[in-house]
């Protein structure tokens, strides 16, 4: 095991498991964001209810959000400790300093974005997560097959501004994140290639984009058209 | 001949490594436009000499681009404004007349100050003895075209051993990550069959250096490529996680 301690003692390790970590939430958002299109489905919230029964119910899911739940918190502590580390790594800083002119503005600010992620993932888990799992005080309705009612929930909280405007902020966050952090969890993993790389780019430019538009839409459509 | 131009230099001094250190200011007058950034700073420091002054301490050397001595941040990035120029190398006519230029050290934990614009870079000869080499016996030289090397190996290893280890990827760095400078160094070794025997150790201990000189981590922000004057590309960090991965695990 000696191999490992050092290895994730590294900062290489640690940007290793940061790539890992961010990999896989971007692809469980892609499950998500395909899940919860049921909501437009106009049945009244039907379908939406019964894949939210699904996805709480089912004993593999069970144990893959186990693994997304160590997965965040994982990437969120690992960020914080290269913050700090990177931080104390120029104690002086400049007087006069032109990063523009060399690096993009989402690359020198994944800490701040990924906080914004942060306070943006507590308010929805408060919001959904924690009233459907642990019962935070909403009384759910029973839609006609029988599933607790938490659509009538999403369009009730997507109804006010503070919603809106929360998540509108928490998915410009996401789309900067991984404008920089798609592209880079690849380069961490080492995984460059002349004929790839420029493809891995696009890819990523296209997921960063796509993704965030797609979970915005849905508080939009509810708060404007329904 | 175009006219010569008049500066306002705002210039870091710093009498020791413990000391404070602040900016002061200086005008330079009737520079031409063809001065290099140096000869302009040597013509400052004739001046303050004369005057009975401190003259401005600044690294150099070569002053042609090769040695990777000279050091210097100036207006808010390592080597000045020009494109994979050494400072050495830039001459005044990238300086509007009448500008102030700010000039400033390397800023890194692992760069400490020396005196004025001087740091102590000794950081990256401890990360080269720890695994920059390769041990061969020293003898009558062999035959260069003995070992074949594929074309794009040998362009890869050659691009890679254009650094000059003037440290400009870490001045640049918002973490003062060491990565491009260890990654090329790993790189133009990797790359070559003679690299080949040393080359797990190398990549693991490199790296577990660079970390013990407290430089930061990567963030692939490509700060350091955009700024390094020899041009070292972001694919040489990709190759050093790969050699440093595979080296961890097998
Ligand atoms: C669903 C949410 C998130 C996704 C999909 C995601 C994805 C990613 C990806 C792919 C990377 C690139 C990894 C690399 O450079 O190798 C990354 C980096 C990063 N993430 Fe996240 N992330 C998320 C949430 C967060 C949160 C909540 C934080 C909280 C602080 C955070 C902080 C960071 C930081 C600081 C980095 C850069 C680390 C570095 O290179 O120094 N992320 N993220
Ligand atoms: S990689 Fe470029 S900037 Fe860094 S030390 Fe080498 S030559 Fe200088
Ligand atoms: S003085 Fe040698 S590279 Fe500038």
């Amino acid at each position: 095991m000696g191999w490992f301690t050092k290895l994730i003692n590294s900062s290489l390790g640690r940007k290793l498991l940061m790539s890992l970590t961010g990999l896989f939430l971007i692809t469980f958002l892609v499950i998500h964001l395909i899940g919860n299109t049921a909501i437009f489905k106009g049945d009244d919230g039907l379908a939406f209810n019964a894949y939210a029964k699904f996805m709480s119910t089912n004993p593999l899911i069970h144990t893959v959000s186990y693994l997304l739940y160590a997965g965040i918190i994982l990437h969120v502590i690992i960020a914080i400790t290269l913050y700090f580390r990177n931080k104390s790594s120029r104690p002086v800083g400049y007087d006069k300093l032109n990063a523009r002119a060399n690096s993009s503005w989402e690359s020198r600010n994944m800490t701040l974005l990924g906080l914004l992620i942060l306070a943006f993932l507590f308010i929805h888990l408060k919001d959904f997560w924690w009233q459907y799992k642990y019962h935070g005080g909403y009384e759910f309705q029973i839609d006609a097959d029988g599933n607790r009612d938490i659509y009538a929930l999403v369009i009730e909280q997507f109804k006010t501004p503070f919603a809106l405007v929360s998540y509108l902020i928490g998915l410009i966050a996401l789309f900067f994140h991984l404008k920089h952090g798609f592209w880079s969890a690849f380069q961490t993993l080492g995984l460059d290639h002349k004929k790839y790389t420029p493809l891995i780019k696009a890819l990523g430019l296209l997921y960063a984009i796509l993704v965030p538009l797609g979970f915005a839409s849905m508080p939009v459509y509810v708060y404007f058209f329904k | 001949m175009e006219k010569e131009r008049n500066y306002t230099l705002k210039i870091w001094r710093q009498p020791n490594a413990q000391s404070k250190g602040e900016f002061k200011t200086y005008e330079v007058k009737n520079i031409s436009t063809g001065t290099s950034f140096l000869e302009m700073l040597d013509i400052l420091n004739e001046e303050l000499t004369l005057k009975g002054e401190d003259p401005v301490y600044f690294d150099h050397d070569c002053r042609e681009g090769i040695c990777g001595m000279c050091s210097l941040f100036i207006n808010g990035r390592p080597h000045g404004p020009d494109e994979e120029v050494t400072v050495c190398q830039m001459h005044m006519r990238m300086f509007e007349d009448g500008s102030t230029i700010t000039i400033e050290p390397w800023r890194a934990r692992a760069f400490p100050v020396i005196k004025d614009l001087v740091v102590d870079r000794s950081a990256f000869d401890r990360i080269i003895q720890a695994g920059g080499f390769i041990s061969v016996n020293t003898g009558v030289t062999t035959d260069a075209n003995a070992i074949l090397i594929s074309k794009e190996n040998a362009d890869l290893a050659m691009d890679a051993a254009a650094c000059i280890g003037c440290g400009a990827c870490v001045a640049a760095c918002k973490n003062a990550s060491a990565m491009l400078f260890v990654s090329a160094k790993v790189s133009q070794l990797a790359l070559l069959p003679q690299g080949q025997s040393e080359r797990k150790r190398r990549a693991l201990a490199m790296v577990e250096q660079m970390d013990k000189e407290g430089f930061g981590a990567c963030t692939n922000t490509g700060a350091c490529s955009a700024e390094c004057p020899k041009g070292i590309d972001l694919s040489n960090i990709a190759r050093l996680n790969r050699e440093y991965f595979t080296a961890s695990v097998s």
